[in-house]
């Protein structure tokens, strides 16, 4: 290095120290910085980012020419492919929609009982309604229509009101307890001015219901004539058209066990099943309903 | 912790001690009941606690005449320690969070270890607690170092390092109790913001004002990093928590933004959180460590300038891309995609500088597992980067978003990237604030990286999988035009990698407790003090 020269004065040189040292492994010099022991070498820009910097910049200068991109004033450059996603979202619905048409649209329009009969259609038709089920009905009804606490099993052959399809279309239609203005209603209404002592002699009385050890003719039989037969039967064989679970078989909802039934009797139950009218199509309630239908028939010996 | 405090200092410190107790009792009294008030209990404790600690000093010797000739280390230390504290939180609940995936039936029925409430906790143990204990205690020492001057005052960084844990304190406990203002990676209630936005303010004051004394004329570019990282992050911490309390005595509050304007803001806030907090102040620890730890010089200093401002203006652009074909327009998200794949270019110039700045001392790479961890990061930060600029693409997007390619993608930045630069940085700083030449147990610090590397190979790579399949999964059609799975079944199909993950995690984990009982005991066999001296003309006593 020469030293005549004001080493401030070298190219590459630090203006402020002029220290300008030669990094043995690479050959390159240093910009003379010295921060604590760490320098930085003269290197050349690479070219290689450049070259990168303007590909990506074109990228984005070719996006911003055929997609809407800049905002100005109230509006913004709508792009030269006039792409717009609410046109595109719906546009995608259309096709996944048209997908289904050949099959989809017989279940808005025709009758269960024909649809049921139609092998090949029920064929195509039923593993959708599985994958229908699982996302709309299995939280809470469980995966394979199993159950669970408070929500009914669907998968026996048990059923409130009916297990006809058409009756199934209804109660997914309009709900139980729900709030649309058609909807069905199963309530058990609260007995809490009832004693606490007879509420617990009811209560023996409907667990040994259960197991056919009830006896009629006691207080207890006259506490049931009196306050439950009207919609449980006489025998508590259930009235299903009114919605009133029997009490004489092994289904149950909320348990038939003395703590269950004591909780019941004190505040009633009003159970909801939601409305699906809006959230699904016709044609998907129908198939829900067809799908359950078979559920509850598969399960039966 | 005084022992470099003078006794005008530790007066001003038991004043500030007791009103922090004050400011404690005010709240508590105010709140009478739940989170505030527990809060405000938590800032009489610590404000007792230091008002006792200081009180029981004012008597003890005064500092040693030569204390301004060095760096003001102290800080540093306690940053690396609660830094610590503060990973095994956050890793430990995160293992938690990812076993109750795997496990859900195993959520024990108290409300607060729900997952909702537990995962807050891990982002913020990570991102606030590690990450932004990790980002001070570091830039109190690269400042220090990389100006040559001592910091500007001695009271204001112990001000700033439990003011803000505090902060992260008052956060998660509030999480736990269920207080949350609902914006993630921003869930602290309007009070805790504040608190934080008087913290941060005076954290960019002290730093302005030592890198004012600076000794050599340029400032070095972590030094940039470090700067933008705290600028941009107050200005975002602002403008994103912005809210108006229900009372002042109660915990809960409205943010002033609402519907898509309040989801564009908080994915501006969101993606920059990413960028300032977990980006740029770690790569001004990139920048610092790894020629220090390489003994290399920066490869370019021209790149280092250029990818700085790239990286900066690039950014602060792309927080649209969360936010793709939902309600924000069709623009935003064009813009959003089009910087993030700008973006890219500046990340990789870094990240080449990095690894560039190897060349000529491989060799150490090969046999130091510290610069290993340095390198490793390097190299995870441009996998992330190319793969974060990948997933802001629309279509990509479409596939990627709300999948858990997303979460692997923000665990290879965090993991791969973040939490091995800490850790590369803390090896290198422990031994060096110890007087020693090397950690007790440089064997420990080998088995750290590799549980290190092998835990985040396996969270990503289960994660990438499990992402791709649930994906592909929801956009299954069969030939009659139906769904071919239901979400449940994409749950399901979940089982595996959510196994995995749990751990990798549980690895990484691992890895981190080992560091903690290496730093702990290294720093207990400490031989004196850091033997470096600033050049700085002091301030006079």
């Amino acid at each position: 290095m020469p030293e005549t020269t004001d080493p401030k004065q070298l190219p590459g040189a630090d203006p402020h120290t002029g220290n300008r040292l030669i990094d043995p492994v690479s050959g390159y010099d240093t910009t003379g910085h010295d921060w604590g022991g760490i320098t930085e070498l003269n290197t050349a820009f690479p070219k290689i980012v450049i070259w990168a910097l303007v590909l990506s910049f074109g990228y984005s200068v070719i996006a911003w020419i055929l997609l809407p991109a800049w905002p100005y004033g109230g509006d913004y450059t709508r792009g030269l492919l006039k792409r717009d996603q609410q046109v595109q979202a719906a546009e995608g619905f259309r096709d996944l929609e048209a997908g289904r048409q050949d099959w989809m649209t017989r279940f808005a329009s025709e009758d269960p009982a024909e649809l049921q009969a139609d092998a090949a259609l029920m064929q195509t038709a039923l593993p959708a309604a599985r994958r229908l089920f699982d996302d709309n009905c299995a939280a809470c009804h469980g995966a394979g229509g199993t159950g669970g606490p408070g929500f009914p099993v669907l998968a026996d052959e048990t059923w409130l009101w009916s297990s006809a399809p058409e009756t199934l279309v209804e109660i997914l239609r309009y709900g139980i307890n729900s709030d649309h203005p058609d909807t069905f209603y199963g309530e058990m209404p609260a007995f809490d001015w009832m004693e606490r002592s007879e509420r617990a002699a009811l209560s023996t009385f409907v667990v040994a219901l259960q197991d056919g050890s009830a006896d009629f003719d006691s207080d207890a039989g006259a506490l049931f004539t009196e306050n439950c037969a009207s919609c449980h039967g006489d025998d508590g064989a259930g009235g299903l058209e009114v919605g009133a679970p029997a009490l004489t078989d092994a289904a149950v909802i909320y348990g038939q066990d003395h703590a269950t039934v004591m909780e019941t009797l004190r505040h009633g139950r009003a159970g909801v099943m939601p409305s699906w009218e809006g959230r699904l199509s016709d044609a998907e309630i129908t198939l829900l309903a067809l799908y359950v239908a078979q559920l509850s028939e598969a399960a039966q010996p | 912790m005084t022992g470099t405090l003078t006794l005008r200092e530790r007066q001003v410190a038991l004043a500030l001690a007791v009103l922090l107790a004050v400011l404690g009792l005010v709240m508590a009294g105010a709140a009478r009941q739940g989170v505030m008030a527990l809060h405000g209990v938590m800032a009489i404790a610590l404000g007792l606690g230091l008002a006792f600690r200081i009180g029981g000093t004012l008597d003890d010797p005064a500092p040693p005449r030569d204390r301004l000739t060095r760096y003001d280390d102290g800080p540093t230390r306690f940053g690396i320690i609660m830094t610590l504290i503060w990973a095994i939180i956050g890793m430990g609940v995160g293992v938690w969070v990812a076993a109750l995936l795997y496990w859900p039936e195993a959520t024990p029925l108290v409300p607060w270890t729900s997952f909702g409430r537990l995962r807050p906790v891990h982002t913020t143990g990570i991102i606030f607690g590690f990450g932004g204990n990790a980002l001070i205690a570091t830039s109190f020492h690269v400042l220090q170092r990389t100006s040559r001057a001592r910091l500007a005052d001695s009271l204001s960084p112990w001000i700033v390092l439990l003011g803000f844990n505090l902060f992260c304190a008052w956060a998660v406990t509030g999480y736990l109790l269920g207080s949350t203002q609902s914006k993630e990676y921003a869930e602290a209630e309007w009070y805790a913001d504040l608190w934080l936005v008087v913290i941060w303010v005076l954290y960019f004051v002290l730093y302005i004002r030592t890198l004012a004394r600076r000794i050599e004329p340029h400032i070095y570019v972590a030094n940039w990093y470090y700067m933008a990282f705290i600028l941009v992050v107050a200005m975002l911490h602002i403008v994103n928590n912005l809210a108006m309390p229900v009372r002042w005595s109660a915990p809960e509050s409205f943010p002033i933004w609402a519907g898509v304007q309040d989801a564009m803001v908080q994915w501006w806030y969101g993606h920059n959180a990413v960028a300032f907090f977990l980006t740029a102040g770690f790569l001004g620890m990139l920048y610092y460590f790894l020629p220090v730890r390489s003994g290399r010089p920066i490869w370019s200093y021209r790149l280092s300038i250029v990818s700085f401002w790239g990286i900066v203006f690039f950014y602060i652009w792309v927080g649209s891309h969360h936010l793709h074909y939902t309600a924000l327009p069709f623009w935003a998200q064009t813009l959003g995609m089009t910087f993030s794949v700008m973006l890219l270019v500046p990340s990789w110039a870094s990240a080449g500088n990095a690894i560039a700045t190897l060349n000529g001392a491989w060799h150490k790479v090969r046999d130091d597992a510290t610069l290993r961890f340095m390198f490793v990061a390097a190299v995870f930060y441009g996998l992330s980067t190319f793969e974060g600029s990948f997933l802001a693409i629309r279509p990509v997007n479409s596939l990627s978003h709300y999948t858990d390619w997303t979460v692997g993608h923000v665990h290879s930045g965090t993991l791969g990237w973040v939490a091995m630069i800490v850790f590369g940085a803390i090896y290198t700083l422990v031994p060096q604030l110890s007087g020693r030449e090397h950690m007790v147990s440089p064997r420990a610090v080998e088995w750290h990286f590799w549980l290190a590397v092998t835990g985040t190979l396996v969270y990503v790579v289960a994660l990438w999988n499990a992402g791709i399949t649930q994906g592909l999964m929801w956009r299954a059609y069969d030939e009659n035009g139906a769904l071919s799975y239901s979400f449940l079944e994409s749950v399901q199909a979940m089982a595996p990698y959510y196994l995995l993950r749990t751990i990798g995690g549980a690895l990484f984990l691992t890895g981190a407790v080992i560091c903690a009982w290496n730093c702990r005991a290294t720093m207990r066999a400490a031989q004196g003090e850091a033997t470096d001296r600033p050049l700085a003309v002091q301030p006079a006593e």
